[in-house]
This record gives structure tokens, sequence and C-alpha cells, in this order.
């Protein structure tokens, strides 16, 4: 089964025109999210949405060129053990587990680091397993059978 | 009284469009009232305060839910869905919830009563603590991810896991019925 | 009337609950039970932010003049459930795909055929 690649030039310029400020509104939601609406989960999505255009504009080769399968499954990980860390290092710093008040010398310090912290973690988790379940399905049927 | 028109209107169309995707007997015409239906719920979100839930809604539900959606059919034969059945049985049960949902409705409160239950116990402290001690005006990511970090977290691991399931399913080296089949008939 | 308003929310969540029971219990195509499954869901989710809201309230982003903010706990457990129900139905289409690859069709009744004839 060949997967076909449009060839139409107002897809590809309107990608690649895209592409970047996608990205970029992704990161200020990310973390502008302490003082307007968004967030870990809106912002992973909005990133993940950057490279499912280009997977479906470009075809899923090129797709899994820029965002390598390997390197995609091992940030999946790094995003939850992200979240789950700050959690250790709260223990290990004399605190409870996910009490943000002891990373930092001033408990409100610390509450910010914390959640800038545990968004992050989240975003990534999301960015990865959409861009995964994206791959995945596109995927499926073309090499066996 | 503008908000509760607006309510009553976007909420309708929420109901409509069920009713279409009931009737619908086209698999990607069925997707597409789906990708209608979560934008009209974001609309109804940001009527009801809720603008990050909406964030999410537009996102998530209308964007990657729909992409996923097409992909899925993509791979699907063309054709008309298959007739209903069992439409007796289940009108009964759907009158029967029906009918025990709405006693239990009228004990509620009414939409946006300030004296509501709900409203009294806990978030007063969230929304004050936000303000004297974290600094942060965005009271949902406050909760989100440190007063209620347990449960994030939890759901952060099961995305984690569902995304593990389907790359499973669907690129792993999983085993053909057939083939299967025809192994236990060897043995 | 204006009664009628305040209590459509509630009323319309039900109907759309019971619709979303109706459409999976009814349709055979397995790819229309999981959009019904997301209908179920989406009932609860706004029956949720409706508890949420206070009349005259705004978002709850707090502001340097005073003002009465919506009840922002049931935003979060939706804003999380929301992206949980997608990596799940995902899921569910995963495996709609796999059963369709092993049995060449998404109806229920006709792999339930399939099924009794490699039985015997």
């Amino acid at each position: 089964m060949q997967e076909k690649i449009s060839t139409s030039p107002i897809f590809n310029i309107v990608s690649r025109i895209l592409f970047a400020p996608i990205i970029i509104f992704g990161l200020y939601v990310q973390f502008h999210g302490d003082y307007g609406p968004g967030g870990g989960f809106q912002a992973g999505v909005i990133i993940a949405a950057a490279f499912i255009l280009y997977s479906m504009i470009f075809g899923l080769k090129n797709g899994e060129t820029l965002v390598p399968v390997k390197i995609n499954r091992y940030l999946m990980c790094v995003g939850v053990l992200l979240y789950a860390g700050v959690g250790l290092v709260s223990l290990f710093l004399n605190g409870k587990y996910l009490d943000y008040n002891v990373l930092s010398s001033d408990p409100s310090g610390g509450q910010h680091l914390g959640i800038i912290l545990v968004e992050l973690g989240v975003g990534i988790t999301v960015a990865t397993v959409m861009i995964a379940l994206y791959h995945s399905f596109a995927s499926f049927g073309d090499s066996n059978d | 009284m503008n908000f509760l028109l607006i309510n009553f209107f976007l909420i309708s169309i929420l109901l409509i469009t069920t009713f279409f995707i009931f009737k619908s007997t086209s698999l990607i015409g069925i997707v597409a009232l789906t990708g209608a239906f979560t934008l009209v719920c974001a609309a109804i979100y940001v009527n009801l305060d809720a603008v990050d839930v909406a964030f999410t809604e537009a996102a998530v539900g209308s964007g990657i839910s729909t992409i996923l959606m097409v992909m899925a059919v993509a791979k699907l034969p063309e054709g008309k869905i298959k007739p209903l059945v069992n439409l007796f049985p289940s009108l009964i049960i759907s009158v029967c919830i029906v009918i025990i949902l709405m006693v239990i409705i009228s004990n509620l409160p009414l939409l946006g009563d300030p004296n509501a239950p709900i409203h009294l116990h806990v978030t007063p402290e969230y929304i004050k603590e936000s303000e004297s001690f974290f600094h942060i005006p965005n009271v949902v990511t406050n909760i989100l991810a440190s007063y209620r970090g347990f449960d994030t977290l939890g759901e952060t691991i099961v995305i984690f896991t569902a995304g593990l399931g389907v790359i499973a399913l669907l690129t792993g080296n999983t085993l053909n019925r057939k083939t299967k089949f025809t192994k236990k008939l060897k043995k | 009337m204006t009664d009628f308003l305040y209590f459509w929310n509630h009323f319309a969540f039900i109907l759309l609950m019971v619709g979303g029971l109706f459409i999976i219990i009814t349709s055979q195509n397995y790819i229309k039970k999981i959009v019904g499954l997301a209908i179920f869901q989406t009932s609860v989710f706004v029956f949720f932010v409706s508890l949420a809201k206070i009349i005259d309230g705004t978002a709850p982003i707090l502001m340097k003049v005073e003002a009465i903010y919506s009840n922002p706990l049931p935003h979060v457990l939706i804003l999380t459930a929301i992206v949980v129900g997608v990596a799940t139905s995902a899921l569910g289409l995963a495996l709609v795909l796999q059963i369709y690859k092993n049995y060449n069709t998404i109806e229920e009744k006709e792999i339930e055929a399939e099924e009794l004839k490699s039985e015997r």
C-alpha cells in the first residue's frame, strides 16, 4: 500500500509557514499557563498538532525522520518520570511526596518551580503520546499483509 | 438572562447533533458530526466560565480526536452501516433511566446558585490561598498541579499507558487470528 | 419560563446521556459504538461544568479588582478527563482496527456468525 503524498503547492507552503508559529504558540500556552488559560495538557496537544500537520502533508516517512520513533518513545517515559521525579526530590528534601514547598528556600518560589516542572512533564508526555498515536494509526496496515 | 438563552441554544444544538449521529448511516458522516459536536461543547464551556476546559476541548476533542477517527475510518472499507438492533428493549431501558434521573435531578440546586453546597467547601480557601500564598492568578493551574498533584500524576500515567497500548496493538507483531487457529488445529 | 431555562442544563444532560447509551446498545458498528461512548462522556462533562457555574461570576483567573469567580475544582477534574477520554477512545479505535484485520468486518452480528463458524 503506497502512501499518497500531497503535491499541491498550497498545502506545502501553508504548512511550511504554519509549522513554527504553531510550536511557538504551544510553548506560550505551556509557560503562560500560570497567568492565563493554558497548561501542560493543552500545550502538549498543540505542539503535537504541528508535527501531525507535517506528517500529514509530507508523508509519514518524512514525519518519522523529523521525530524518530525511538526518541519519541523515550520522551514519553521522560515526561512521566519528570513528574514522578519532582515528587521524589521533595521526598529527599524532607518534605512529603509532591510537596513543592521544600524545593526552594522560599515556599512560594518552591511552589512556582514545582508547578512549572510538573506542567513541563505533563506537556512532554501528552505531546509525544499524541504523536505516537498518529504515527501508529498512520502506519497500520502498511508493513505486514 | 443572555447567558441562559445562549446556554439553551447551544445545548439544543448538542441534542440535535446527537440525534443526527444516531440516524446517520455513513461512517465518515458520523466522524464529521462528532467534530462539530465537540466544537459546540467548547462554546458551551466558554459560556459556563470554564475557559481552560474549553481550550482543552477545542484542541483535543475537535482537533486530535477527529484526526485519529478519520485515520481509523480511512483504513476501514467504505459502505453503509448495518441497521440498528434491539430498538424496543433499549427504549424501555432508556425510559426507565430517564425517569429515575428526573427524580434525582429535581433535588439538585439550580444552575448558577451561589449557595449550592459545591461552592461552600474547600474552593473558597483555594481561591484565597492562590492569591495570598502562591501568587498564581490562574486557580485552575494551581489546583491541577499543586493541590491535586496526585490526581494529575495518575491521569498522566493513564495517558502514557493508553499510548503504550495503541503502539503495542498497531505496530507490534500481533498474531493473526487465522494463523493462531491453524496452529491450534495442528496440535 | 426562566425556571425552565435554569433546569434545561440538567434535563439536557439526562437526554444526552441516554442518547449515548441508546447509540451504544442499538448500533452494530463498532466505530459508532465508540462515538456513543464519547457522547456519554460529554454529557457528564457538561453536567460537572454546569454545576461549577455561579450566576454573574467570571472565569477563575484572579484579577486585581474584586469579583465573583466560578468554582475551579470541577474544571480541573474535567480538564484531565477530556485528555484521558481521547487517549482511551484512541485505544478503542486501535482495537477496532485489529478486529477488522482479523475478521474483515466491524459489524457485531457478522463477527458473531464468523465465530460460530470457526467453533465448529
